[in-house]
């Protein structure tokens, strides 16, 4: 039975417990003077839960761990030395055993019964690749038998689980419809589950930032354990060389400087282009448009927000490159006569330009939550006074909103930080060290991306330091939000 | 009898000395939309004194208040229509900026709005956007005269570049009220400066709009009873957008000759 089935049962058990325990719920009397505690809906939702979570739970106890003893149990019958033998690895050769044992599956009911464990695994491959289930070369004939075996561990722990999650749904509902009486605390029961789902909810995020912080901190070291910390974070050339395959040796340099200082520039200028342009369209958004137009623009701004950024890249490689190139020429030839473009077409400018179109949205519906959320009462006090509007809004509103318009800004720069696509198509791959934003720079992330690009194993500095570079732009972006959070906490305690 | 009253109101009110006209409307109507607020209303407002609008919330008072110096302006809904002047001066008259006007006549609102700034700053503000200091020293002299005006000098004197916000709610009231001072208004306006103050600040910003009514024009709006009776010389009672009754206060309140205000009055008296 497939899990979605199972699934589906025990909730039906559940619904149909829930509606008896609605009824008897309903029926409840006052005992010695005393109302029902709950009223008849939180019945149901007791014997609901009862009926559902221990069975769900056991469910995915189960779904887990059941694989995990399958793999052991074949691994240990793994024939002594064969391994070795066969040049494989454990974990290739229970990969093996695996698709033998989905090959298996793949058989037709009339074909099954002529694979058994004696048949030779030269017969069996071909027949299972003919089902459409791929082989790997490294198969051996004592895979056969641990493949069945395995299979055979599958069903009888699909059906035993299938008993226990129904049974228990069963028993649980039961359970939850027997112990409804007057007294019974359902409400605060029920509140407390609910209270518990919320706490796994938010651990599960909580959970996820960590293991992926404990991963790249654990690759990291790795990666520190064979390149020197100092040459990386202080080192000016970016050239990590792979080393051919079997050759050893070059290890090639990995500065980490260009790509930081790519990064930064290039965040920079889009700071440049997106900070005013942003700011200005907020202001004029919160402070000077009618209803009328703010409800048509605002829509229109975010949906600048929507766009996909490979689609800035895009257009930042096609369109905007090609334009300050020839831009560059025309002006150089006006000036010298010489007309060779001095803006290159992969440049710091282009990308920045481009990212900060992109970031326009970001700055200026932060910020205009933030000015619009200056209360009007110090409008109307300044002018009330015979300030004018932009007075106002210079003196008065944006100084109020300033901590929380910077915290805006902070939390765009991470975003600028992050942004990958722009810059591969706009600023290039080139690890270049330049102040020259017309020259052709690269992103941290650009690289962490060319680093782990192509078929790969995660052993040599070349694809560990991508490990490296992700643990640097984490920490950055992580301090700037912060920053910008301590900075937001503050500005609401003003106003409260 | 009721003739009589209104007679001696009259009489009283022509024979009174020192009576300026300071504003006065004519048939001034402000729709909001298409919902009508108030349906033409004709006030004067005396030079030196202290005129309390009063009647049920939601019939007008704030926004009558907003026309003398066109706050309605910044509510894009409100169309004011009328006449309103200002020492016989049309203030919609083209020669009159807004921004002027609104030097002329202050405005002190029903919550303390002082700017998230240090308490001198926000007394500095008016004066300096309107220019009226050309010297650091003459700055610093208004500052401190508006703050001793407003009765809030003593205990704010020695922590002038703490935040105003940081204040007390009758203090931030003050605050803002020797802010309204600071740009030498002829007219203050407040509404409902107490609504948002305990007793004690409610009875010190009382006592400070008595002695202010010696320099300035002061219109405030006021849903207590005791309040108006206490420091206005003139009542205005509103109601449902329209002006119900206008007179002397001690008259209004001993002896009212609309029926709408002897039962608002009756029935806030108890
Ligand atoms: N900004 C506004 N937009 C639309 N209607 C308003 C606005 N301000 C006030 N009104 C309406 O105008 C009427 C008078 O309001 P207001 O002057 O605030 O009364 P009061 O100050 O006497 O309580 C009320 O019916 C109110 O709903
Ligand atoms: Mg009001």
């Amino acid at each position: 039975m497939s899990t979605f089935t199972i699934i589906a049962i025990v909730l039906l058990i559940g619904a149909i417990g829930a509606t008896l325990g609605f009824r008897r719920g309903s029926a409840l009397r006052a005992e010695g003077g005393r109302k029902p505690h709950s009223r008849p809906v939180y019945h149901a939702s007791y014997v609901f839960t009862w009926g559902v979570i221990p069975a769900l739970l056991v469910l995915s106890v189960w779904l887990i761990a059941s694989p995990i003893l399958n793999e052991l149990n074949v691994r240990g019958d793994f024939p002594e030395g064969a391994v070795a033998e066969a040049n494989l690895t454990d974990d290739l050769a229970y990969g093996i055993v695996e698709s033998i044992g989905s090959g298996l599956r793949a058989l037709p009911e009339s074909e099954r019964e002529t694979v058994t464990a004696e048949t030779p695994i030269a017969e069996a491959v071909p027949l299972f690749r003919q089902y459409g289930v791929p082989v790997a070369s490294a198969s051996a004939d004592w895979m056969i038998p641990l493949a069945i075996e395995r299979n055979a561990f599958q069903d009888i722990s699909r059906w035993a689980m299938t008993l226990v999650v129904i049974a228990l749904a069963a028993i649980g509902t039961f359970h939850g419809y027997r112990g409804i009486r007057t007294r019974l605390r359902a409400r605060n029961k029920v509140e407390s589950v609910v209270n518990s789902m919320l706490v796994i909810a938010s651990s599960i995020a909580i959970l996820t930032t960590v293991g992926i912080v404990i991963s790249l901190v654990s690759e990291s070291a790795d990666f520190f354990a064979r390149v020197d910390p100092w040459t990386f974070f202080f080192g000016t050339v970016w050239e990590p060389r792979f080393a051919a395959a079997g050759s050893g040796g070059a290890e090639g340099q990995f500065g980490l400087i260009p790509l930081l200082a790519g990064t930064l520039y290039i965040g920079f200028v889009a700071m440049l282009v997106a900070v005013p342009i942003g700011l200005f369209a907020a202001i004029y958004m919160a402070e000077y448009a009618s209803n009328r137009v703010r409800s048509v623009a605002k829509p229109l701004l975010e949906v600048l927000a929507g766009i996909p950024t490979i689609v800035y890249g895009f257009f930042a490689l096609v369109t905007v490159g090609p334009f300050f190139r020839d831009l560059s020429a025309q002006i150089s030839g006006l000036l010298t006569g010489d007309y060779s473009a001095f803006i290159q077409a992969q440049s710091v400018l282009t990308a920045g330009f481009v990212m900060g179109i992109m970031l326009i949205p970001f700055v200026s519906s932060l910020s205009d939550d933030i000015i619009t959320s200056v209360p009007g009462s110090l409008r109307d006090g300044s002018l009330g006074l015979g300030a004018t509007r932009s007075e106002t809004i210079k003196k008065v509103v944006l100084p109020a909103a300033l901590p929380g318009i910077v915290s805006a800004l902070l939390l765009t720069a991470s975003r600028a930080i992050g942004e990958t696509m722009i810059v591969v198509l706009a600023a290039g791959v080139a690890a270049n060290l330049t102040i020259n934003p017309f020259e052709a720079m690269t992103t941290i992330t650009v690289k962490i991306v060319q680093q782990l690009t192509g078929d790969l194993e995660f052993t040599s500095p070349q694809t560990l330091v991508a490990f490296a570079l992700g643990i640097t732009l984490f920490v950055i972006t992580l301090c700037l939000n912060v920053y910008a959070l301590y900075i937001v906490r503050k500005y609401k305690e003003q106003y409260e | 009898m009721m003739e009589n009253i209104q007679a001696t109101l009259n009489e009283r009110a022509s024979v009174t000395p020192n009576r300026t006209i300071k504003m006065k409307t004519e048939k001034v109507t402000v729709h909001y939309g298409q919902k009508q607020a108030l349906n033409g209303i004709d006030l004067e407002v005396y030079e030196r004194q202290v005129t309390a609008l009063i009647g049920p919330s939601g019939c007008g008072k704030s926004t009558y208040l907003r026309c003398l110096n066109r706050m309605n302006d910044t509510i894009d809904a409100a169309k004011v229509a009328g006449t309103i002047l200002l020492d016989g001066e049309n203030i919609y008259d083209p020669d009159l900026d807004v921004v002027e006007l609104r030097a002329r006549v202050g405005m002190v609102f029903q919550k303390p709005n002082p700017f998230p700034k240090s308490i001198w700053e926000n007394v500095a503000y008016g004066p300096k956007i309107h220019g009226l200091a050309k010297t650091k020293d003459e700055l610093e002299e208004i500052v401190h005269t508006s703050l001793k005006k407003a009765g809030l000098y003593n205990e704010v004197k020695d922590r002038l570049d703490e935040p105003g916000t940081g204040l007390s709610g009758g203090q931030q009231q003050r605050l803002c009220i020797a802010r309204a001072i600071a740009v030498s208004p002829e007219v203050i306006l407040m509404d409902e400066p107490c609504s948002a103050l305990d007793p004690i600040a409610t009875a010190t910003v009382e006592e400070l709009i008595d002695e202010l009514k010696q320099n300035y024009t002061i219109v405030i709006v006021t849903h207590s009873m005791q309040q108006a009776a206490r420091v206005s010389q003139q009542t205005a009672m509103f109601h449902l957008g329209d002006l119900a009754e206008v007179g002397d206060t001690e008259m209004m309140f001993s002896n009212p000759s609309d029926k709408r205000t002897q039962d608002y009055i009756m029935g806030r008296f108890g």
